[in-house]
């Protein structure tokens, strides 16, 4: 049996995989097909302060091998989902990665604040904070393209966390340099990394002559991604390596939709892998790319997960 | 067992993950009409739930899934139907599927029509193929005592869905076309006062477009009927977890909210449904609904 667990900044999860955040709801609706207590974590929907409509639809556009959405953070605000996800994820023995956002540093701390007053706080193995949403300070651009704003909100959110649970920093593949904004985050205090959101596109409506979605622009996921997520990984672990920054743990995400796929973005140095858009094909796909995952570390011999991770590096080759 | 449907996933009680050999398919008008061995979801499904498919095989680059409102099912022989219509390239994949072929369906999902205790009269109207769940809720009704009117409307004859089958299941139909190739020239809700008129329907069921079920809405309300409309919103995974499916729908404390389609749904009361938003291809969000983007704010 291989060892599937891994070590995320102190919190050991019992495998690598998870849910993405906005890609599984908070919960309920997936452990009608499988128990979420078998994830490493079950990563929730992005919480902000107040309950958020989202935008109006289309919301959603089918592209080749990936999708385009325009989802607006719709969830239920934080008081809500502190007192009901998150006690109902508790009670089903889910390790939770909560995902937080706000509008402004103080909100993403008020958010993390309020969520770990909830009773069932004590699930919560992590936070994961979504800095790729809009800064109210900077007229809709959001936090994560800018890494004085994103240090900002993740001292912010540090500061309100007790030093054991984890933080960790959603990032944008949407910059020219992704290492100065990772090395933002790990000098503000977070504890890993989670690579990547959704990058921008768009399409247009040729019947109606108009953009597509009611957001005009929406996240680009799926498969038609996963280039970007290895090589978002492979460059952050690649300046670990060099010490250009700190070495912390990086969670992949982007495109994820088989074993073959998890070992992918694993090779290139994420820790822990998260499926997102495979989940709307197969409800089962989490677990579906865990059991894929344990079977092709069996089959080529590898005694740990831990092994594969970063495995494709020459540093770690060299090892 | 080859062709067999097997379980792919883990299912609780009220849902399936099933693998399901295409039975039969067959061209009916303009749409297919599709058998497939389903037992699991054959066997939990009530009339107005839905399926959800994959298309394009495991090599795939169309990842969404498609929803169809399931037609009829045997629970004996473990069957379910569906009608496609060829819309695009995922659709049309599904409807080239010839026996033995594999569809991969989740279901039932969504919630099924509200039914009376039984008695009194209901009609049922259908918009193009959006008359497939109409027929099996028909015969349920008629089991339990109620009165069972039928009105089937289209842009033309070919593009009706299951007048014989009307015949056989309603009391009375009645059928519109917008160019006149079959039945009234015009609209369903043209004929719609009449038929609540003369049958006395506490109850009316729809399923169709968006411009239709309002229409049927507000014929039903004229006439001290409640509406039940089953909506076909695009669905990206049909469980509940994308949130691409929402509609703007009052809630029991009078507040509109963004609820999901495919789970609060598909079947709403029509007076819920806040028609008001919908126009162009389009749904916004109400000003007043909880969350609603404010000035200034999001
Ligand atoms: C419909 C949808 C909603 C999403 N909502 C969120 C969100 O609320 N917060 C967040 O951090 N990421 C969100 N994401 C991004 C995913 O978590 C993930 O980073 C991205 O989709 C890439 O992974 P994938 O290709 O496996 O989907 C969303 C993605 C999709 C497709
Ligand atoms: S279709 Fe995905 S939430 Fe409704």
């Amino acid at each position: 049996m291989v060892d599937l667990s891994t070590t995320l900044a102190g919190a050991t999860l019992p495998n690598p995989l998870m849910t993405a955040s906005g890609c599984a709801a908070n919960g309920k609706e997936l452990h009608r097909f499988f128990d979420i207590s078998r994830l490493g974590a079950f990563v929730t929907k992005t919480v902000m302060p107040a309950p958020r409509s989202g935008r109006g639809t289309p919301r959603m556009a089918e592209t080749p091998s990936g999708m385009l959405n325009s989802i607006g953070l719709q969830g239920p605000g934080i008081d809500a989902f502190a007192d009901e996800d998150l006690p109902w994820l508790a009670s089903v023995g889910a390790r939770v990665l909560a995902s937080i956002a706000g509008g402004t540093p103080d909100e993403f701390a008020q958010v993390a604040t309020r969520l770990l007053s909830s009773p069932a706080a004590a699930s919560v193995s992590g936070i994961e904070v979504n800095i790729s949403c809009p800064n109210v300070a900077s007229r809709g651009l959001v936090f994560a393209i800018d890494p004085l704003a994103s240090a900002a909100v993740i001292a912010a959110v540090r500061a309100a966390v007790p030093a054991h649970l984890p933080v960790f920093a959603k990032l944008s593949p949407d910059v020219t340099d992704l290492v100065t904004i990772a090395s933002a985050c790990l000098g503000a205090g977070a504890d890993g990394l989670t690579l990547i959101n959704t990058t921008l596109g768009m399409a247009i409506d040729l019947d109606r002559m108009r953009p597509h979605l009611g957001g005009i622009t929406g996240g680009l996921s799926g498969p038609a991604i996963r280039p970007i997520a290895v090589r978002a990984i492979w460059q952050v672990r690649a300046a670990m390596f060099a010490e250009r920054i700190p070495t912390a743990p990086i969670i992949g995400v982007g495109g994820v939709a088989s074993g073959r796929d998890a070992l992918e973005l694993a090779a290139a140095g994420a820790s822990a892998i998260q499926v997102g858009t495979a989940t709307f094909n197969d409800p089962e796909a989490p677990v579906r790319v865990l059991d894929e995952l344990a079977g092709l570390l069996d089959e080529r011999g590898y005694a740990a997960f831990a092994d594969v991770v970063a495995a494709a590096h020459p540093e770690r080759r060299r090892q | 067992m080859s062709g067999a449907a097997y379980p792919v996933g883990v299912s609780a009680r009220d849902v399936a993950h099933e693998r399901a050999p295409v039975r039969s398919s067959e061209p009916a008008g303009a749409y297919q009409h599709l058998v497939v061995a389903a037992p699991a979801i054959a066997a939990l499904a009530r009339p107005g739930q839905f399926v959800a498919a994959t298309v394009g095989g495991a090599t795939s680059g169309m990842l969404l899934r498609r929803s169809f409102s399931i037609h009829a099912v045997d629970p004996d022989a473990g069957t379910v139907e569906v009608v496609v219509a060829a819309h695009a390239a995922g659709t049309t994949w599904i409807t080239e599927r010839r026996i033995d072929d594999v569809l991969d369906l989740v279901g039932p999902l969504g919630q099924a029509f509200p039914l009376p205790d039984g008695g009194g009269a209901a009609v049922l109207v259908g918009g193009g193929y959006g008359s497939a769940p109409l027929f099996w809720l028909a015969q349920v009704l008629r089991q339990r005592g109620v009165h069972v009117e039928i009105v089937l409307g289209a842009a033309s004859a070919d593009r009706l869905f299951g007048v014989a089958l009307a015949a056989e299941v309603a009391d009375a139909v009645d059928v519109t076309t917008d160019d006149g190739s079959a039945g009234t020239r015009g609209w369903v809700s043209d004929v719609l006062p009449e038929v609540l008129a003369r049958s006395g329907a506490t109850d009316v069921y729809a399923c169709g477009p968006m411009a239709m079920l309002r229409a049927v809405t507000e014929a039903a309300s004229a006439a001290g009927a409640a509406a039940h409309v089953a909506v076909e919103e695009a669905m990206a995974c049909g469980v509940g977890v994308c949130m691409t499916c929402v509609m703007p729908v009052i809630g029991a404390d009078g507040r509109t909210r963004m609820v999901r389609a495919c789970l609060d749904g598909p079947v709403f009361d029509g007076d819920r449904v806040r028609w008001d938003a919908f126009g162009d291809g389009l749904c916004r969000v109400p000003d007043d609904a909880v969350g609603a983007p404010q000035a200034g704010g999001h």
